[in-house]
């Protein structure tokens, strides 16, 4: 299969490949999205992230659903969390949207968070090229709005949809902290419980202190039942159509491309740094001079570093 | 290191025994694997669908209403319809008579593991039979 | 039930003979392994005594068979009186053949009937559906309308039987047939006796044959609960499971807490329906599963009893003893079977057998030998049928009452399952109740856990299961197995097609336009469910009409 060609004429075995190689770091992968990177960029990215049980991939079978009425082509990227303990997982988020699986409008993908050779945001990032070169209009990024990792590759997405429910309690709290000022647009999910409108007032409490010309609009919704998906469906759109005459969407992804670099940037350099076994065991080496006071992390540090830079190698 | 080893497991027909297939899901996760779990009620349209947009290396499919013989084939066809089904093992388990395994597997099934395989033998057959490398 | 002074001596006395005896034979002869576990990993001690029951109160814990909290037994004579119904769950390929079975059990001295249903009837599908497609006929019979409701109950007096369906997100399309068929035959429904499953929690938690989300799901539950109250009053209206529970993996535990947590769920929805308490409970019934663990089954379902009695007088002040009396129906595991040596099920069958008759069960399906492999020949059908008669008519332990109460492991067992099943329910309480824990997919991972544990057991050889992982043989292939052709698929459409040209189509739209229009409000929808179905409406026409209003319910997977 002729990956480059296949993925030009829309052919999702060529997509699915080229993502699985991402996710392998291949450098073909790599060459191939650098070579077609032209046709990146007509996709509009929306990133849907909130706690664990929100119902966020029910929120996206309906969301992808209502776009598909006005004839959008859609690509799903959903992300689980890996078992720490045997790297291995179980990815579940595809349950939520069997009917869209033979619509040939949809492409859906699942990733874990871990097992990427070139790192998390790499890989899902990558996807997002591959899928955009393939024209869907349309990339959601699913993923839970937990850790780091997480929360920075939906950060990269044109538009951000936070997904909250009522009666979090102190989940609120700990998530405003993290992951609150990404959300452009907020959905409260099950919004049939009770204790919805108090869970949206204090989301648009926390909001009153963004002094951005965005207000970010807050939708109930019951996305089992499809409810409220047209109000919401309508804000995602509108805060795209904001970017876009504003002129901040290519103000945004000019942010969202220095970001990348530099995290490309830093995979290199560590890559580099420790990237195989022969110098790993150096590092050790030196920890174990440092753990006994023969030398100092700065100094090794520093050290390695500028071997980098001197030789293009150390 | 290797990519891990990704499998969809899938339950074709309309049985809602999902204890096998949740079974295998787990026991493949804890051998390092990443497995996409499709849930009940799949048509053969859906998992091939599935499968080739999850490029996985492994289609498990679980099926104890007896529509075995019918269904498990049409999964492998569609799959060469496809083109990818000479990258992807296609098993099958459940209550499945000895007597039908022959004909399953010359449809194009690489195994049919029958109630009372222990998970570890799946995990075995899945690691040396794999149709492309990691 | 022992005084204070005469249990302190037996402590002592129990202390003694550890430290002198058992340890002195310890050092020779180490025990088979460090620790003992039951069937569902409940850890077991080398011995029990009064010791383990000194908080037993007699009259309250335990008290008199038909008395209130009902432990040893609901009816005050049980065997004595009558044997449990011996009742084998059967249907497969066409309304036709399933009659001919049930004629054929019946002759053999079954007590009941029990009906299965093929998967497209089970989720609402008619037999031409694209879903259908393979499974027509094949775990039941397939029934797309009245028509061949007509035939399964064929020569059949419906007066005279008791007829038990599984069905259950259609329940109230195959009860209005069932009503309708009786009607032909001149039996007015208070006649009918019988039961249908009409649990949708348990397919949910564990059996996967859903259709409706939960809310419209227990609307119509509750809308056959009220029915049925005044119009089939004689009618088991539900049978909360646990044995699809069980067989998803869990313990006995957590078989009583889940079953009876959906028990909770029905209660509480049919007094927000505005049903009173004493009308609707009698009617409720349960379905339990037996595993090979004799003495813990036993003590299993000896706490269902206690546990639901105390519920239903407690929590819901009940006011009818026999709103407090958990009656149920028993099936033999179909887990524990196995396909090597399918001879041997019929031992594991006999052992269960005898834990659901020591349980007191009201009636109960034993399993063939050949269901690990495939639906069952009448052979092996038979065979299953006369464990059932031998434990009634020869092993004498249906002669008295409740016969192992007073032993002290079957009593501290009791007590340890009903507290553990009472944690749960707790617990449950808190999430929200079960629906709720459904949805969180609480009850479904605690299930998993059990199961992946028993799983990892049996493959590292710390459980035997014979025959599998133990005293293996080399074996050929089984022959004769029952097979359902493929053409019923073609017949079952046939029909249908033949039915469409004959019926008035005219008065089938309106019935179900009727059908929608109520659907879409609040009023008792039986009614027009049942003129539905007398109006030659198919299954599938009538659940896709509630499909249309009520949208389908979406699993919720925690792996």
């Amino acid at each position: 299969m002729n990956l480059e060609k296949g993925i030009l004429n829309k052919d999702k075995r060529a997509a699915a490949r080229l993502i699985t190689m991402m996710e392998s770091n291949d450098p073909e992968a790599i060459r191939i999205i650098s070579k077609l990177y032209s046709h990146t960029g007509k996709a509009k990215v929306i990133g849907i992230t909130g706690p664990p049980g929100a119902g966020k991939s029910t929120l996206t079978d309906k969301l992808a659903k209502r776009l598909r009425q006005e004839n959008k082509t859609v690509g799903i990227i959903a992300v689980d969390p890996t078992s720490p303990f045997t790297g291995g997982s179980i990815l579940g988020d595809r349950v939520r949207m069997t009917d869209l699986y033979t619509d040939p409008g949809v492409f859906i993908r699942s990733m874990g968070t871990r097992g990427h050779l070139g790192g998390l945001s790499k890989a899902t990032l990558g996807a997002v090229k591959v899928l955009d070169i393939y024209g869907f209009d349309y990339i959601f990024i699913e993923t839970v709005g937990v850790g780091q990792s997480e929360v920075d590759i939906v950060k990269a997405a044109d538009s951000v949809l936070l997904v909250m429910v009522p009666g979090l309690g102190d989940d609120i709290q700990a998530i405003k902290a993290g992951i609150m000022e990404i959300g452009d647009v907020f959905a409260v999910n099950k919004a049939d419980r009770e204790g919805a409108n108090r869970t949206q007032v204090e989301i648009e409490m926390m909001l009153e202190y963004n002094h951005s010309q965005w207000k970010p609009p807050v939708t109930q919704v019951v996305a089992l039942h499809n409810k409220g998906i047209d109000d919401l469906y309508d804000n995602i759109i509108k805060h795209l159509n904001y970017l876009e005459t504003t002129g901040q969407l290519i103000e945004k992804r000019q942010q969202n491309s220095e970001l990348e670099i530099i995290d490309l940037i830093q995979r290199d350099l560590m890559e580099r740094l420790v990237g195989n076994e022969e110098k790993r065991t150096t590092i050790s080496e030196m920890a174990r001079m440092v753990a006994n006071r023969q030398l100092d992390p700065y100094t090794v540090s520093d050290n390695l570093v500028k071997k980098i830079i001197a030789n293009d190698n150390f | 290191m290797a990519r891990p080893i990704r499998v969809l497991v899938a339950k074709p027909g309309l049985d809602g025994h999902d204890r096998g297939a949740k079974v295998i899901a787990r026991a493949l996760r804890d051998a390092g694997m990443e497995v996409i779990y499709t849930g009940l009620r799949q048509t053969p349209e859906q998992i091939v669908a599935a499968a080739l947009q999850e490029d996985v290396d492994v289609v498990a499919l679980s099926i104890l209403s007896g529509a075995h013989n019918h269904l498990l084939p049409k999964v492998v066809d569609l799959l060469k319809k496809e083109n990818v089904y000479d990258e992807m093992l296609v098993l099958g388990g459940g209550v499945i008579p000895d007597e039908d395994i022959p004909g399953l597997k010359e449809s194009g099934l690489a195994e049919i593991f029958t109630p009372g395989t222990p998970t570890q033998v799946t995990i075995d057959f899945i690691k040396e039979n794999l149709k492309r490398g990691l | 039930m022992f005084d204070k002074e005469k249990l302190a001596k037996i402590k002592q006395d129990q202390a003694n003979w550890n430290e002198n005896k058992v340890e002195k034979t310890l050092s020779k002869f180490p025990e088979r392994r460090k620790k003992f576990v039951t069937g569902s990993n409940q850890e077991v001690k080398r011995l029990y005594s009064p010791a383990d029951v000194d908080g037993l109160d007699y009259d309250n814990d335990l008290g008199y068979p038909g008395e209130y909290p009902f432990t040893r037994g609901v009816q005050p004579t049980m065997y004595r009186g009558r044997f449990w119904t011996m009742r084998q769950y059967a249907g497969f390929a066409t309304a036709e053949e399933s009659n001919k079975r049930y004629k054929y059990l019946l002759e053999q001295g079954q007590t009941g009937l029990s009906v299965a249903f093929d998967l497209p009837t089970q989720i609402g599908y008619d037999s031409n559906h694209p879903l259908s497609e393979g499974e027509v006929g094949k775990v039941g019979v397939a029934i797309d309308s009245l028509k061949d409701m007509e035939i399964l109950f064929e020569g059949i007096p419906l007066d005279k039987v008791s007829t038990s369906m599984t069905i259950n997100a259609p329940a109230s399309v195959l009860l209005a047939m069932y009503i309708a068929v009786a009607e032909k035959q001149g039996v007015s429904s208070d006649q009918l006796r019988g039961t249908i499953q009409n649990d949708i929690l348990k397919e949910y938690i564990a059996r996967g044959t859903y259709i409706f989300p939960t809310g419209p799901s227990m609307r119509l539950i509750t809308d056959i609960f009220e029915y049925c109250s005044t119009e089939v009053p004689n009618w088991n209206t539900i049978s909360i499971s646990g044995y699809h529970i069980r067989e998803a993996g869990s313990s006995a535990i957590q078989e009583v807490a889940f079953t009876l947590a959906n028990g909770i769920a029905y209660v509480e929805a049919a007094i927000k329906a505005g049903l009173d308490v004493d009308t609707f409970a009698p009617r409720l019934s349960f379905f339990f599963n037996a595993h090979n663990d004799l003495l813990e089954e036993v003590a299993k379902f000896r706490a269902a009893r206690r546990l639901w009695a105390k519920i239903m007088k407690e929590r819901f002040n009940a006011k009818s003893p026999k709103s407090m009396q958990l009656k149920f129906h028993t099936q033999t595991g179909g887990s524990t079977l196995t396909a090597q040596q399918p001879d041997n099920n019929i031992v594991r069958v006999a052992i269960q057998t005898l834990a659901a008759v020591l349980g007191g069960t009201q009636s109960l399906h034993t399993n063939s030998k050949d269901e690990a492999l495939a639906l069952p020949t009448e052979d092996s059908v038979r065979v299953a049928l006369r464990t059932q008669q031998i434990v009634a008519y020869e092993s004498g332990v249906a002669e008295t009452i409740d016969p192992l109460a007073g032993s002290y492991y079957i009593e501290s067992l009791t007590d340890t399952i009903e507290k553990g099943a009472m944690e749960y329910i707790n617990k449950i309480d808190t999430l929200g109740g079960s629906a709720e824990a459904i949805e969180k997919g609480f009850i479904q991972k605690e299930i998993m856990d059990s199961s992946y544990e028993y799983q990892k057991q049996v493959e590292s050889n710390d459980r035997i299961v014979v025959g599998m992982n133990k005293f293996q043989v080399k074996e050929e292939s089984p022959k004769g197995l029952l097979r359902v052709d493929p053409v019923v698929g073609e017949l079952q459409k046939q029909k249908i097609n033949q039915l469409k040209s004959e019926r008035d189509n005219q008065l089938i739209e309106e019935k179900l336009n009727k059908l929608r229009e109520v659907a879409q409000g609040t009023e008792n929808l039986m009614p027009y469910i049942l003129d539905a179905v007398r109006a030659y409406g198919t299954l599938g026409e009538i659940c896709g009409v509630l499909r249309e209003v009520f949208g389908e319910y979406q699993q919720s997977v925690i792996l």
